[in-house]
């Protein structure tokens, strides 16, 4: 397994500098350096002379990917492409264009996006399952057909709405939680209640007609028939062989996710005021700020390839007759 | 075997040899379920009880609402709150508070009065030739401004002012004392010391100084003798001590220190205007030592910066700056004592305005802003009593706000029973819609007049059509008012009713003004050469293109109304809507046609507006702010004159003289003065607009014990509805439970 490991480390270097490269072009096909300092200087009285210092001060007067000017190794290391990405693979983040540290912010923000994702999370997973194994164990009765029904309804239901209906009425109608805010330490718990609630009611739809399928999918096969002709009752048939003999589909979509928890949720951190990651690249994307831009992408693809990785680790643990060679 | 099992249940502890522990257990477990039905209801008797008298939602501590502080929302974070870089709303809203400029705005006085803040008087102005003697303004080669400090104002507490027997404390450190360091208040030991001239020199320096990319050097550069070569030497300058550049060593030829508590700033010629710089954050005192701490090694990779951690001398101290969360403004325990105005109009003191006149401010001791990204969390928040002031959106705009019979604009009947009230104000800025007359269509030929005069025409025609009354209606909640010329009311220059009338595209009417009809544009549109809107050259309808960031299904109907307008004159318009960026380098390169722009005043005072149309400022020749690149010998002529004239009555006619030239040349349609509409609660007192100080905070005051009793009666919970659920899911799960038991003896069967 080991080696396996290895050698999908080494698979990932070329696919990191491919994301980079294509952050990297992306973004300077839509901004030019000038535009960037432009935004960065206000939008009033802003001089020529201020912005050709701003691009010097940041390294942004340099050539994008070649510098005809330059000779030998100079030519493709004196540019902007490298200047701002060979730090990026020694995970140094550097400061933004507005000069706050990234590393720092990262560290201070993943903590209330995590603080959101994992209950939400934790708690939509065994809400889904549970709710799941109840259609499927009363698969065909008015009980399943009603309950599918209510998840495609679910499901149907912009995630906004869940968010603005959940304020109005839990927070605002029934003034039973804060409608927006945080803190820190446990004084946060009080504001993560409404916005988890939430996040979990608004994937029961999507989720349970999920799992709800591949339980079923597991339910008519020869080992489930031979669980029951053995006596066993019909909630340990679900639970011990239909629910293990289904948990590598669920665990592809789980344990892949589970790296990227702490990059955070926009809508909800948004409306709920909380202070974690969701917004950080959208923001900086909005603000021009390439420093944070490249750095959040190129974050998110290393935690993507991490979690690839659990997964296939995962499936080892949940079967196995998987073995990573 | 079903039935074995259960008959385990029933089997004698002892008999079926269960030891002690699982016997208890099983006791314990047979109790709650006998018990349960009690304990839910206690519980919920509890929970009731708990409820009564006290508030679930509350974002705040359980005793905040009684205490004197200030809650309010912001929406963006501010990026810079360095004095010298800072140059947004949203950034003044705090630093305004914590910095001292030497001049503020009078709170009460209209129209806007300037007087001293932090000095004894205002600045002793005089007039100088080459020789520096004394001459009259008309004459003046110079002009020195000699601003006198008044003694014993404080510095707040700050890590930077802190001593030991060897001199600073935290000056000089290394990188590698900084290790457990992250934010300001890790440095424990703070110091202080009084506000001299030479901070406010400092601070002259630090805007000339290139690196710190202020957005008034070029301004600054324009004014002040000497600031212009201070920049280009700036670049050059090396750090005298660990990473700092001491700008005590540098000095600007027209920025003297007189002695401790004066100091003069001479500029070129005369610039009136120059005092309301005064006002601003740019001008406030900025303490060496100060800088000099946030620029030791390390301190930049840790985020402890000037632009995240202001120190001054004002009413307020930042003491949390967490803008993904919240700012948080605390008393200043050095600040010097500011009294609040005792001078006012009879409105203020019916308003109650001059209760607290004389007293000693600040009146709260803290200001929690708390991030608020959506409006609708922010509203509903304002509406439960947690944030004590609001603006309007668009979507709770009706909530908020109906129309009399007369159009005026009142609270509807659910806000005034809550106790809210309403301000408006007419904003001092302007929204208008330009013509690159650098354009052939809609500018004309430069070199040929009679070209210029069918643009005009053109450009005439398109302004009577254009119904900004309708588009203020449909698009502002009838948020604006209509403007007849750049000028909008509280700048001096500006004319009300019949007097300040756009007789090119109005009629005064019933004592009201009245747009010229359709007809009367078309008229005019045939005599530029376009009759029904047709370009005689294709023969098919003209087309004209209009230059937008906006786009999507959001500005849809915006876009289409603006198609609508031109299609009245038969003409086509084209929208080309590009990115934030793309929209930028057209306005650059003059390859816009028509545009959206918009001017928030600096200061109070006609330049401030008069200047976006100067010829010599235009966007695509001078980098200027004249978005349009209109150019006209006659206004340029009476803009210099204007512009270093006293507000008199000969001011007030070159100024009519030069919006009548913009009126007939039409470079924009002038568009409208945004009405600002803000709500506050009963509890929050001395909420009057001022749409150019922004250190009004500490004139604010909060009435604590009057917001504790409306939260609390504003935010009791309802429980109810979770009973009739918790129903409901019994409900549910009753029949599901009876099959599954179903099923499983049929099992067994």
């Amino acid at each position: 397994m080991m080696a396996y490991l290895i050698r999908r480390m080494f698979y990932a270097i070329p696919i990191l500098i491919g994301v980079n490269l294509l952050t990297f072009v992306l973004f300077f096909v839509v901004n030019s350096a000038d535009d960037m300092a432009r935004l960065h200087l206000g939008n009033k009285r802003v001089t020529d002379a201020a912005i050709t210092e701003w691009k010097a001060e940041r390294g942004y007067d340099k050539p994008l990917v070649w510098n005809s000017q330059a000779s030998g190794m100079d030519a493709l290391t004196d540019t902007i492409f490298y200047q701002k990405s060979v730090k990026l693979f020694a995970f140094d983040f550097g400061s933004s264009d507005s000069g706050r540290h990234i590393g720092y912010d990262i560290s201070q923000r993943m903590w209330p996006s995590l603080a959101l994702a994992i209950p939400i999370m934790i708690v939509g997973l065994a809400v889904n399952i549970t709710f799941s194994l109840i259609l499927a164990f009363f698969r065909g009765s008015p009980l399943d057909f009603w309950g599918v029904v209510l998840c495609v309804a679910m499901m149907s239901i912009s995630g906004l709405f869940y968010i603005i209906g959940g304020q109005v009425l839990l927070g605002k109608l029934w003034s039973l939680f804060p409608i927006s805010g945080y803190d820190v330490g446990s004084n946060a718990a009080k504001f993560l209640v409404l916005p988890a609630l939430i996040g979990v009611v608004s994937a029961i739809g999507s989720g349970s007609r999920w799992y709800r399928t591949l339980f079923l999918e597991e339910i008519n096969k020869d080992f489930v028939r031979s669980a029951r002709a053995k006596g066993l009752s019909e909630a340990l048939v679900l639970a011990k062989h239909v629910f293990r003999n289904a948990l590598i589909p669920i665990l592809t979509g789980v344990v892949v996710v589970l790296p990227t928890l702490f990059m955070g949720s926009l809508l909800l951190e948004s409306f709920f005021g909380i202070p974690g990651l969701g917004s950080y690249t959208i923001d900086a994307i909005q603000s021009q700020d390439f420093a944070i831009v490249r750095a959040m992408v190129f974050l998110g693809a290393v935690l993507y390839i991490v979690g690839l990785l659990l997964t296939d680790i995962s499936y080892t643990l949940a079967d196995p007759r998987v073995r990573l060679d | 075997m079903i039935e074995a099992t259960r008959g385990g249940h029933g089997c004698h502890p002892k008999a079926c040899n269960l030891p002690e522990s699982s016997i208890l257990i099983k006791d314990i477990q047979r109790k709650i379920r006998l018990l349960w039905p009690q304990l839910v209801l206690i519980f919920a008797a509890g929970f009731l009880s708990a409820c009564d008298n006290a508030v679930l939602n509350s974002p705040y501590p359980a005793n905040a609402p009684k205490q004197s502080i200030f809650y309010s929302s912001f929406t963006e974070r501010p990026k810079h709150l360095d004095p010298a870089r800072s140059y947004s709303s949203n950034e003044w809203a705090f630093i305004s508070q914590i910095y001292e400029p030497p001049l503020q705005y009078h709170f009460l006085k209209r129209p806007y009065v300037l007087e001293p803040l932090t000095l004894k008087t205002m600045p002793i102005v005089t007039y100088l030739d080459d020789k520096g003697n004394l001459v009259s303004a008309e004459q003046a080669l110079y002009t020195e401004y000699e601003l006198s400090l008044k003694p014993g104002i404080r510095f707040q507490p700050h890590p930077a002012f802190a001593r030991n027997q060897d001199g600073y404390r935290y000056w000089p450190m290394s990188e590698s004392e900084l290790t457990d360091k992250y934010t300001l208040d890790d440095f424990t030991e703070q110091g202080d010391r009084e506000l001299t001239a030479e901070d406010y020199v400092y601070q002259i320096k630090r805007l000339a100084y290139v690196p710190n990319h202020s957005p008034v050097a070029g301004l600054m550069s324009e004014h002040i003798v000497g600031f212009a070569d201070f920049m280009k030497s700036s670049k050059n300058l090396k750090p005298s001590q660990q990473d700092w550049v001491d700008l005590r060593d540098h000095s600007i030829e027209g920025v003297t220190l007189v002695d401790r508590y004066t100091w003069r700033i001479r500029i070129h010629k005369t610039y009136p205007q120059f005092e309301y710089w005064l006002a601003m954050n740019f001008f406030a005192p900025m303490a060496w030592e100060v800088e000099r701490f946030y620029q030791q090694p390390g301190m930049e990779s840790r985020n402890i910066t000037l632009n995240w951690y202001p120190v001054g001398t004002g009413p307020f101290v930042l003491t949390e700056n967490n803008p993904n969360l919240r700012m948080v403004l605390s008393k200043n325990p050095n600040f010097h004592g500011e009294r609040y105005p005792t001078e006012g109009s009879v409105v203020d003191r019916n308003s109650g305005m001059l209760d607290d006149a004389g007293k000693v401010m600040p009146f709260i001791d803290m200001a929690i802003y708390s991030l608020e990204k959506e409006a609708i969390p922010r509203w509903n928040k304002f509406l439960q009593g947690y944030y004590d002031n609001s603006g309007i959106a668009s979507d709770s705009f009706d909530q908020a706000i109906q129309f009399g019979a007369s159009g005026d604009a009142n609270l509807t009947d659910a806000m005034a029973e809550k106790g809210i009230q309403l301000s408006t104000a007419v904003e001092t800025s302007i929204f208008y819609m330009g013509f690159n007359m650098k354009d052939p269509v809609v500018g004309g030929d430069l070199n040929d007049p009679v070209d210029q005069l069918r643009a005009q025409k053109l450009r005439r025609a398109i302004a009577m059509a254009f119904d900004w009354e309708e588009y203020i209606s449909i698009f502002l909640n009838g948020r604006g008012e209509i403007a007849h010329g750049p000028l909008p009311p509280g700048i001096f220059g500006y004319k009300e009713g019949e007097a300040g009338l756009n007789r090119e595209l109005y009629k005064w009417q019933n004592g009201a003004p009245k747009r010229k009809s359709i007809d009367q544009a078309k008229l005019l549109l045939a005599e530029a050469g376009y009759p029904e809107g047709r370009d005689p050259t294709t023969g098919s309808a003209l087309i004209l293109y209009y230059d937008t960031t906006q786009s999507g299904p959001g500005a849809k109907s915006l876009l289409q109304w603006y198609r609508n307008q031109f299609e009245k004159l038969g003409i086509e318009l084209i929208i080309r809507s590009s990115d934030y960026n793309r929209f930028q380098e057209k306005m650059m390169k003059g390859s816009a046609q028509i545009f959206s722009w918009g001017w928030n005043a600096d200061y109070p005072d006609p330049e401030n507006f008069l200047f976006l149309l100067h010829g010599p400022n235009g966007k695509v020749d001078a980098k200027g702010e004249n978005a349009a690149n209109f150019s006209n010998a006659e206004f340029d002529r009476l803009f210099d004159q204007m512009k270093s004239m006293p507000n008199t009555d000969e001011r007030q006619q070159v100024i009519d003289r030069m919006v009548e030239i913009l009126r007939e040349e039409s470079p924009w349609l002038f568009g409208f003065f945004p009405r600002a509409y803000s709500l506050h609660h009963a509890w929050y007192r001395n909420a009057l607009p001022h749409l150019m100080a922004n250190n009004t905070l500490k004139y604010k005051r909060i009435d604590g014990d009057l917001r504790s009793q409306q939260q609390l009666a504003w935010n009791q919970p309802v429980i109810w509805p979770l009973l009739v659920l918790l129903g409901l899911l019994i409900l549910v799960l009753y029949p599901a439970i009876r099959d599954y038991r179903a099923r499983q003896r049929r099992a067994a069967r």
